[in-house]
This record gives C-alpha cells, sequence and structure tokens, in this order.
C-alpha cells in the first residue's frame, strides 16, 4: 500500500516538472527570483515525497530508540551495545529534517563537551556508559529521557515544512556532517561505530539526490551521471568495510583506508554541491 | 588605514600617481581625507577591472614557457604535489583545459567564474582574492613520472611518452625521506607576492580538479619580501646566509636554453620549452645551527655570513677561488664547504627558486619544523642536479645540520597560447 503511494507521487512531481517547464519559457522575461520560485513550487512533488521518506525514517527511529532504552533501562549491556549503531542510522539518514528542531538534537545527539556537561544526555552519554565503563547502571534515566525526546521528535516532525532550499542544502549539509565529524572519528568516540553513521548520512543525500536526478538530468545529464558515479564510489569504497552485516569499527581502518573515504567525499560533495541548478529555468 | 599603505595599494593597482595626487589635493589632508580617499579608490578600482593586464603587478600565464620558472622570485609560494585519482585520460585533459583558463584568470587577478545568480548554488570562486591584485601571481604546472607509470601500469597510454630524465631522483646519502613529503603524479607551484592570492590559486585548483585528482602533499614557503628588502638583494636563508647567490641569469635566453629550458633533442618533442623541476624538502635544525659558533658557520658555507661574499674575496658576487691557499697551505675555501662542493667544477648550474617554510612545531622533538623548500630548474636532471646532489650528500659539512624529508622530480610542460591548454603537446 505504502509502495502504490510512492510511485503515483512520484509520477505526479515529474509532471509537475515538466509541465513548468514550458510555462517558463513563455515568461522568459521574468526577473530570475520570480522564476526561481515558481521553478521551486514545481519541485513539490519532490519535496512531498521527501517528507515522507523522512517521516518514514523518524518512525524507524522511535521503535530503533524503543529497543534500545528498554535494554538500557533493563541492564542487558550487550543488547544496547549491539542496538546501538543501527538505531541511529534512522536519524542520520533523516538528519536535514531531524536537525530543524534546533532544541531536540543536542539532547538526543550531542557529544561530550557539545553541551555543559550536566545538560548532556541522549545517545553518546548512553554510549559512554556502555563503552568506557561496560554498565547501564546509572544511565536509565538518560535513556527514559532520550525515549521521551525521541517521541517529542516525531510529533514535532509533521509540523516540517520541507522546502526545495531544505533538499538542496541538506544534501551537502549530510555529507559536510561526514567531512566534520565522522571522518574524525569524532562522532562515536566510545563505541567507534562511526561507519554506520557515515553511510547513513551518505545513504541520506542519495536519497535526495535520487529524488531530484530526474530534474537535474533535464538540466545537466553531465553533472547527474558525474554525481551518480561519486555515489558509487563511495558506496564501494564502504562496502569494502562492511562486516556481519554491518561496519568494522573505525578504528581499524587505516590512516590511508580514512584518507581514501575523505577526498571520496570531497569528490562526491563538489559535484552535487551544483545541484542547486534544479531550481533554475530549463 | 594609513596613507602609505594607499599609495602602495594604488601602485599595485596600475592606477595613475597623478590622479591619486590630485585627488588628495581635493580632498584635503588629515582623517578626513583619507576617508573621502578610500571611496574615490573604490570607484578608481572598478574603472580599472577588466584592464588588469596592463598592471604592473600580473605576470602573463600565456608565453612559450610557463611563468613560475624565470620569473623574478616572488615572496612567497604555495607547493602542492597531487595524485591522480581518475583513470581516464580524458578526465586528465579537461582537468588541464579548465585549470589553464581558471589559472589565465587568475593570473590578472580576476576571479575563475562570474557570480551566479542562483543563490542555491555555492560561489563559482572561492572568494578570498577578491578584490586583491594579482600580486604577481604565477602557476606552473608538472607532471611526475607515476602519471606515466605506477605499480607497473601504464595508466593512461602514455608510458611511450615518458622521458628518460624523469624517473625518481635516486637515493641520495642521509636521505630521510618521508613519505608524505614526497612524490607526486601532478604539481602545482604557484607563487605571489601576497601568500592569500597564492593560496587562493591553489585552493581553486584543488577545488576544480575534485573527481579527478587529490592533494598529495603541499607545502607553502616564503622569503623576505621586496617591501622589506628595497635594494632587494640575495634573500638570506633560515641558516642567515645569502642563499641563491650563484644562479644563471634568466635575462639571457642563451643561458636559459643552456641550462633550463628543454631543447629539440633532448627527449621527447612534447616536453621542449619545459624543463625538470626539482623539489626537496629539507628540514634545517636551526636550534643546532645557533649554538654553532660563527667561524664553524661560515666555514659550513665556505662564504662569510655579513657579505655574502665567498671565503678570500670581499664581495657576494666575485668569483669563487677554489685553488686560494691560506699562508700555512691549506686550502681557503674548505673542501667540505657547501659552496665548493656545489660550485664543483663549475660545470654545472641549476636554476634555484626555493623557499623558506616553517610549519609550526615538530612534534616530536618540540623543535621548530623549519627549513627550505629547494625549489630548481633545470633542463637534464641527470646531468646537472643529480651530480651536484651526489657531491653535496657525499661530504657537505652542511649536512650535520640539514635532513632531507621530502623529495620529488616533475617535468614542467611548456607553456600555451591564448585557445590552447597547458599540458597540449603530451595529451593530444
Amino acid at each position: 500500500m505504502k509502495l502504490l503511494k510512492v510511485t503515483g507521487s512520484l509520477l505526479l512531481s515529474s509532471s509537475l516538472l515538466f509541465g513548468c517547464a514550458n510555462s517558463d519559457e513563455n515568461s522568459a522575461k521574468e526577473t530570475v527570483k520570480e522564476t526561481k520560485n515558481i521553478k521551486s513550487d514545481s519541485l513539490s512533488g519532490v519535496t512531498d515525497e521527501y517528507r515522507k521518506y523522512a517521516i518514514g525514517e523518524i518512525e524507524e527511529f522511535v521503535k530503533a530508540t524503543e529497543a534500545f532504552t528498554t535494554a538500557v533501562k533493563n541492564g542487558d549491556v550487550d543488547n544496547a551495545k549491539a542496538l546501538y549503531a543501527t538505531s541511529r542510522v534512522h536519524y542520520e539518514r533523516a538528519e536535514p529534517i531531524a536537525e530543524v528542531f534546533g532544541d531536540l538534537d543536542p539532547k538526543i545527539d550531542a557529544r561530550e563537551g557539545d553541551v555543559p556537561e550536566a545538560e548532556w544526555g541522549g545517545y553518546h552519554r548512553i554510549e559512554k556508559g556502555l563503552w568506557v565503563e561496560n554498565t547501564t547502571t546509572g544511565y536509565e534515566q538518560y535513556a527514559e529521557q532520550l525515549m521521551k525526546d525521541v517521541n517529542l521528535l516525531r510529533a514535532k516532525v509533521d509540523t516540517v515544512e520541507v522546502t526545495p532550499d531544505l533538499l538542496i542544502t541538506g544534501a551537502v549539509d549530510l555529507l559536510n556532517e561526514v567531512s566534520t565529524s565522522k571522518v574524525t572519528g569524532e562522532e562515536d568516540r566510545y563505541s567507534h561505530t562511526d561507519l554506520f553513521d557515515f553511510a547513513a548520512n551518505v545513504e541520506g543525500a542519495d536519497k535526495i539526490f535520487q529524488l531530484l536526478n530526474p530534474a537535474l538530468k533535464e538540466k545537466n545529464k553531465d553533472l547527474s551521471t558525474e554525481i551518480q558515479t561519486r555515489f558509487d564510489e563511495v558506496f564501494s569504497l564502504l562496502n569494502k568495510h562492511k562486516i556481519d552485516g554491518g561496519y568494522k569499527i573505525y578504528t581499524d581502518l587505516s590512516e590511508a583506508e580514512v584518507k581514501e573515504l575523505s577526498q571520496a567525499i570531497d569528490a562526491l560533495a563538489e559535484p552535487l554541491s551544483q545541484i542547486g541548478i534544479v531550481t533554475e529555468a530549463l | 588605514m594609513s596613507k602609505k599603505e594607499y599609495f602602495i595599494e594604488e601602485e599595485s593597482l596600475g592606477v595613475k600617481k597623478v590622479s591619486r595626487r590630485d585627488m588628495l589635493k581635493t580632498a584635503g589632508v588629515g582623517g578626513v581625507g583619507i576617508l573621502i580617499g578610500a571611496s574615490g579608490i573604490g570607484s578608481m578600482l572598478s574603472i580599472t577591472e577588466g584592464k588588469a593586464s596592463s598592471a604592473k603587478d600580473v605576470v602573463s600565464f600565456y608565453g612559450k614557457h610557463q611563468s613560475g620558472i624565470t620569473t623574478k622570485p616572488q615572496n612567497h609560494v604555495y607547493f602542492a604535489a597531487l595524485d591522480v585519482t581518475t583513470s581516464r585520460k580524458n578526465d586528465l585533459i579537461t582537468l588541464f583545459k579548465e585549470w589553464t583558463h581558471a589559472s589565465a584568470l587568475m593570473s590578472e587577478g580576476k576571479p575563475i567564474g562570474e557570480l551566479t545568480s542562483n543563490e542555491f548554488l555555492p560561489p563559482k570562486d572561492t572568494g578570498e582574492a577578491e578584490g586583491l591584485s594579482a600580486s604577481n601571481l604565477t602557476i606552473t604546472f608538472g607532471v611526475g613520472p607515476s602519471l606515466f607509470v605506477k605499480d607497473n601500469q601504464d595508466r593512461f597510454g602514455l608510458k611511450l611518452k615518458q622521458p628518460k630524465e624523469l624517473v625518481d631522483l635516486p637515493a641520495f646519502s642521509l636521505d630521510a625521506l618521508e613519505e608524505e613529503w614526497t612524490g607526486g603524479d601532478l604539481c602545482i607551484q604557484a607563487c605571489a607576492d601576497d601568500m592569500q592570492v597564492a593560496f587562493h590559486a591553489v585552493r581553486n585548483l584543488i577545488r576544480i580538479a575534485r573527481g579527478k585528482a587529490v592533494l598529495r602533499w603541499a607545502q607553502p614557503g616564503f622569503q623576505r619580501t621586496k617591501q622589506a628588502d628595497a635594494k632587494e638583494g640575495t634573500p638570506r636563508n633560515l641558516f642567515g646566509f645569502k642563499d641563491g647567490t650563484v644562479n644563471p641569469d634568466v635575462k639571457s635566453e642563451k643561458q636559459m636554453n643552456e641550462h633550463v629550458w628543454v631543447q629539440p633533442g633532448d627527449g621527447p618533442n612534447w616536453l621542449q620549452n619545459g624543463s625538470y623541476l626539482v623539489v626537496r624538502r629539507i628540514q634545517m635544525f636551526i636550534e643546532v645551527w645557533d649554538r654553532t659558533n660563527l667561524k664553524e658557520q661560515e666555514n659550513t658555507f665556505g662564504r662569510y655570513r655579513d657579505t655574502g661574499a665567498p671565503f678570500g674575496q670581499k664581495n657576494e658576487f666575485d668569483k669563487l677561488d677554489i685553488h686560494h691557499k691560506q699562508p700555512n697551505g691549506e686550502d681557503t675555501i674548505p673542501v667540505d664547504s657547501h659552496v665548493r662542493l656545489s660550485h664543483g667544477d663549475g660545470s654545472q648550474q641549476i636554476l634555484r627558486r626555493g623557499y623558506s617554510y616553517s610549519n609550526g612545531m615538530d612534534l616530536k622533538t618540540g623543535s621548530f619544523d623549519a627549513g627550505l623548500l629547494f625549489l630548481s630548474f633545470q633542463r637534464s636532471p641527470s646531468k646537472q642536479f643529480i651530480p651536484i646532489q651526489k657531491r653535496l650528500s657525499s661530504m657537505d659539512k652542511l649536512n650535520e645540520y640539514i635532513s632531507h624529508r621530502g623529495s620529488a622530480l616533475f617535468a614542467c610542460l611548456p607553456g600555451t597560447k591564448n585557445g590552447g591548454f597547458i599540458g597540449e603537446t603530451l595529451f593530444t
């Protein structure tokens, strides 16, 4: 049922896009800004589609966080460790939307030192307990609060207005997240599960690219091909580090492998940063 | 901003002094006058835009030879070695075409792309050189041995074009090369009288290369600035000695053809009018040097620190007399001195264009990580740099105070005309 709905919406979005291109030609003398608005409106099919994707990921995130926090509260260290990285990927994929709520993001995802010690909670606080102290004892309250915050996030996400701007900026932002915190191994500094977050950010960016790609192909086929090639390269590098259905821990990567990943992200993000041309008239 | 600074800026923009003086006269003197002058300069700036090629501090990118080789050394260098990541020759051609286009613009002090009206796109030019003069920017490109063959692979079908001279330099005694400062498929040498202009150039070229090539290593370098040395004497290195006294005359076409430019018959035609660039990143143990007495320092070089004159002579440019003896029969210029070994029999000459560097602290020792980014251009490494370095590495007294940490050899491509591109002779 869900799948059918998606297909319908995709078709709708493409027809809107192509339909609008003609009307742009008719009003060629309009100022750039006006053209942009018209064009932005025509991306609404895409933005609706992305909204569904992001909400879907947040719903998965709620479920996964439920399992994770339950394990923490039950004192099941091994299970909590096993669920930690895979829970977070849903959040990392939908980060452009999740981060809209400036008050909730730090509560859920702040790393040590990002916020005053007294306010520090969320995933990374529990991560520290699990990996540094090998315990859940004393962390039940953080699990409790984390669940509340994630539920609140789910409720608030419905109110987000997804604009083309959010998509265009979000795609590159996801990769910038990778460049500035995942590549350095600072995201999951106790569990070293950074590659899960890394891959999830790239997947989130890829989703946006795939949604905008039909419009992009119309504008610049070469750019579309180049971005696709660069995504393929990043995914194939990530695949090299897959192990037991997940990823190697980050500290097992050699310096050369980390550099290779970092430079592959740069090579992808540069052409991806041109994706904003979809807002221009044909 | 002081009045003095204004005059410097004005000159570098190529603005006529008369109009400037007139304006100052009209505007009056003092703070108010300067303020009014400020807006005046702004409007003059827009008038001079587009005419940058007539400005004093523009070195033309196009020409028979690449710029940045016989160009009078600028105050700063930003040197970058790159690894090529693409496996397609066509990507390389595209890269060099885009590089040529961008370099020609930046050499004129222009941004590499128009500002787009679409705010959803990042600007084409990174922007930090906005409003700055060309600052004599030169950008020089080279190709390393590994572009031709790497891991026994003829990567781009260029193997047959690899010159015999373009092979890794031999290991010299006392070499302490580190992978992180060694080699490279390509190189970019950006020199300018302003560090921000030089860095801007390399930054934008690396950005253009994304997906095709990546940074392998990079090293900025400096000399005393021309502002600081109005007489423009030979720069001193970080040991306090004049460095670069003996260089062939860049104004002599004959000497350049003999020592620097690759000539017909030297090797593959594609490199004709190009040159070989040797890069050595030489760490200098300045703390050790600083506790060495003056006599010993001067014996190490074979020159007087103060004047730069070779032992036994009065002036810096006086001829080296290696046969000169002391009353006690000893050589005046010690046999293990740097100047004597570099000179050899005087038959090998290289065009040195080095810069000092300081990279903060050496984390292992707590000493300065400082030294010389040695850059030399020559027609034939095997006949020029290599024999010189063999002599130096075997017995140079200076070796007690230095360590070669990085090394690379590049073939610097011939120049190109407007409409062509650097590398055209190699890739097509």
